[in-house]
C-alpha cells in the first residue's frame, strides 16, 4: 500500500486499450504541475503503456499498486 | 395506454433504429399501442464517411445529406427540435423552446460526437480537418493547391469518429500525390497519441510497415498541446515540435453536454452495459453508437448493429417478454490504403481484427457500400 495522496483519480476500469492511457493523458492535460493523478485500470496493457508514456512525457510514475482485479498507477505531472 | 419510445438523435444509430422499430412493431404502431418519436435538431440526416473524399475533390458534402423525412418510415413521428434537458427521474425531455415536454417510457440516446478544437490553443486557427462539412471543404481548398512542403496529420484525441480514417487519409494523400508526380516534394508525417499508430494493436501492426514502405514518417506518443498558426508549428505534451505547411488534425471529440448534465456519463458519453446497451445511471434508457461508452470504435457499422440489438430489446420489453438480444462488439470497417485499393476488418469483443490484403475489389466494395448506405439508413440493408 502507498500513502501517496492523489489530487485526482481516473477510474478507467472496464475500458479497453488504449482507453486507460488516454484517460490518464486527458487528466494530466488539465492538471497543474506537481499534481498527482491516480489511474485505476484493469487492463494489463496499462502495465507497459503507462510507464512508457510517463517516461516519454517526462512525468514521474511514483508507484504502482497491484490489487486482485486492477492496478493503481500514481503519476506526478512534471 | 400508448407506450412511448423516444429516440434522441437522427444519425446512423437513431435513424436505423427508428426504421427497425417501424418494421418490428408494425402491429402495435398500427393499433396505436406504441408511439415512436425520433427527435433531431437538423432536418437532414448526415452520412459522415463522405467527408474523407471531399478534400481530394472526389465527393461533395451534399452527397452525404438527405432529408430525414425521406428516410424515416411514415409510422415514426419525426420531430425537428433541439432538446435542452433530459430528466431521467420524471422521464421527459425539454426542448429549447420550452413550450412543451416530450415524455417517454423508453428513451434511446443517440446524439453522437461533436468536435472541440478549442481545447487545443491555436488549433482552430492553424489546423484543418475532414470531420465536419466545413472542415472538409476548407481542407479541399488547401489540399488541391498544395504542391510542396510538410503535410502533418495529427490525431489529437481518442475516442474519435472512424478510427481508421486518419490512416486512410495519409495512405490516400501519399497515393494521390504520387499519381500527380508531387510526392517527392511533399513530406507526410503522421502522429498518434500512444506508442503505436492505431489504438487497436492488430491494425497498428498491419499499418506500420505500410507507412514505412510508403515513406510516411511517424511520431508516436504525440499528444498535441498547442498549435502556433503564425510559426506553423504543432507542439506535443511530450515536448516534440513539428513544422508544418499544411496541418490536418483529428480534433478532440466529446458527446453533447446534455448527457453529463443528466448524470448519464462523463464527456457526453453514456455509461452503459456494453452487452445490453442499457444506461447504468438511469432506468428505461439505452444509448447506442458513438454515444454509448462501450470501448468499441465510434463507427457507423457499430451504430447499425447496436440499433438492431436495441430494437429487439425494446420490442421484447414492450411485449412483456424478457429482453435477450445483446451486442457482441461487432464492428466492420473498410480501410482505404490508396486511391484505388482498400483493406477490410471485422472484429468483436472476443475476436481481434485481421486486416485483409489491400485490393481494388475492396476499394470498390467500400465505394459501393457508401452509395448503398441510404438503404441501411432506411432499415433495408
Amino acid at each position: 500500500m502507498t500513502d501517496i495522496e492523489p489530487d485526482e483519480t481516473v477510474d478507467a476500469r472496464g475500458a479497453a486499450c488504449p482507453g486507460p492511457l488516454m484517460d490518464l493523458i486527458g487528466k494530466i492535460r488539465s492538471a497543474e504541475s506537481g499534481d498527482v493523478i491516480r489511474l485505476l485500470s484493469d487492463n494489463d496493457q496499462s502495465l507497459t503503456d503507462v510507464p512508457e508514456w510517463s517516461e516519454e512525457a517526462g512525468n514521474e510514475l511514483l508507484a504502482v499498486e497491484e490489487f486482485d482485479d486492477h492496478n493503481a498507477f500514481y503519476v506526478e505531472k512534471a | 395506454m400508448t407506450e412511448r419510445v423516444v429516440i434522441l438523435g437522427g444519425g446512423t444509430g437513431g435513424t436505423v433504429l427508428a426504421n427497425d422499430l417501424a418494421d418490428r412493431l408494425e402491429p402495435e404502431l398500427d393499433a396505436g399501442d406504441v408511439r415512436v418519436t425520433l427527435v433531431n435538431d437538423d432536418p437532414d440526416h448526415v452520412y459522415k464517411p463522405v467527408w474523407l473524399y471531399v478534400p481530394f475533390g472526389q465527393r461533395e458534402p451534399d452527397d452525404g445529406r438527405r432529408s430525414l423525412d425521406t428516410l424515416v418510415d411514415d409510422a415514426i413521428d419525426l420531430r425537428i427540435d433541439h432538446v435542452s434537458d433530459i430528466d431521467t427521474e420524471s422521464q421527459q425531455l425539454e426542448s429549447m423552446e420550452g413550450s412543451d415536454v416530450i415524455e417517454y417510457d423508453h428513451l434511446v440516446v443517440a446524439t453522437g460526437s461533436t468536435l472541440e478544437p478549442d481545447r487545443i490553443p491555436g488549433l482552430a486557427g492553424g489546423g484543418h480537418d475532414y470531420y465536419s462539412e466545413s472542415g472538409a471543404t476548407d481542407l479541399r481548398d488547401e489540399l488541391l493547391s498544395f504542391t510542396e512542403g510538410e503535410l502533418v496529420l495529427s490525431v489529437i484525441g481518442t475516442p474519435h469518429m472512424c478510427p481508421a480514417a486518419p490512416l486512410e487519409f495519409v495512405f490516400m494523400a501519399d497515393d494521390w500525390l504520387r499519381e500527380r508526380g508531387l510526392r517527392e516534394d511533399v513530406d507526410i508525417t503522421y502522429t498518434y497519441p500512444i506508442q503505436r499508430v492505431h489504438g487497436n494493436p492488430h491494425i497498428a501492426e498491419w499499418a506500420r510497415p505500410i507507412m514505412e514502405e510508403r515513406d510516411i514518417a511517424v511520431e508516436t506518443f504525440f499528444n498535441a498541446e498547442s498549435v502556433d498558426p503564425d510559426a506553423e508549428t504543432i507542439t506535443s505534451m511530450e515536448g516534440t515540435e513539428l513544422d508544418y505547411d499544411l496541418l490536418v488534425t483529428i480534433p478532440p471529440h466529446r458527446g453533447v453536454d446534455l448527457i453529463e448534465e443528466a448524470g448519464l456519463g462523463d464527456d457526453g458519453w453514456v455509461d452503459v452495459d456494453k452487452h445490453t446497451l442499457e444506461a447504468e445511471a438511469a432506468q428505461n434508457v439505452y444509448a447506442l453508437g458513438d454515444t454509448a461508452d462501450t470501448g468499441v470504435p465510434n463507427a457507423g457499422s457499430v451504430a447499425h448493429y447496436q440499433a438492431s440489438v436495441v430494437g429487439q430489446r425494446l420490442a421484447s420489453e414492450i411485449r412483456g417478454r424478457p429482453a435477450t438480444a445483446t451486442y457482441d462488439g461487432k464492428t466492420l470497417c473498410f480501410i482505404e490504403t490508396g486511391m484505388d485499393a482498400a483493406s477490410f476488418v471485422e472484429f468483436d469483443y472476443e475476436s481481434p481484427p485481421s486486416p485483409a490484403p489491400p485490393s481494388e475489389k475492396l476499394h470498390w466494395s467500400k465505394l459501393a457500400y457508401n452509395e448503398s448506405y441510404w438503404l441501411t439508413a432506411r432499415g433495408l440493408l
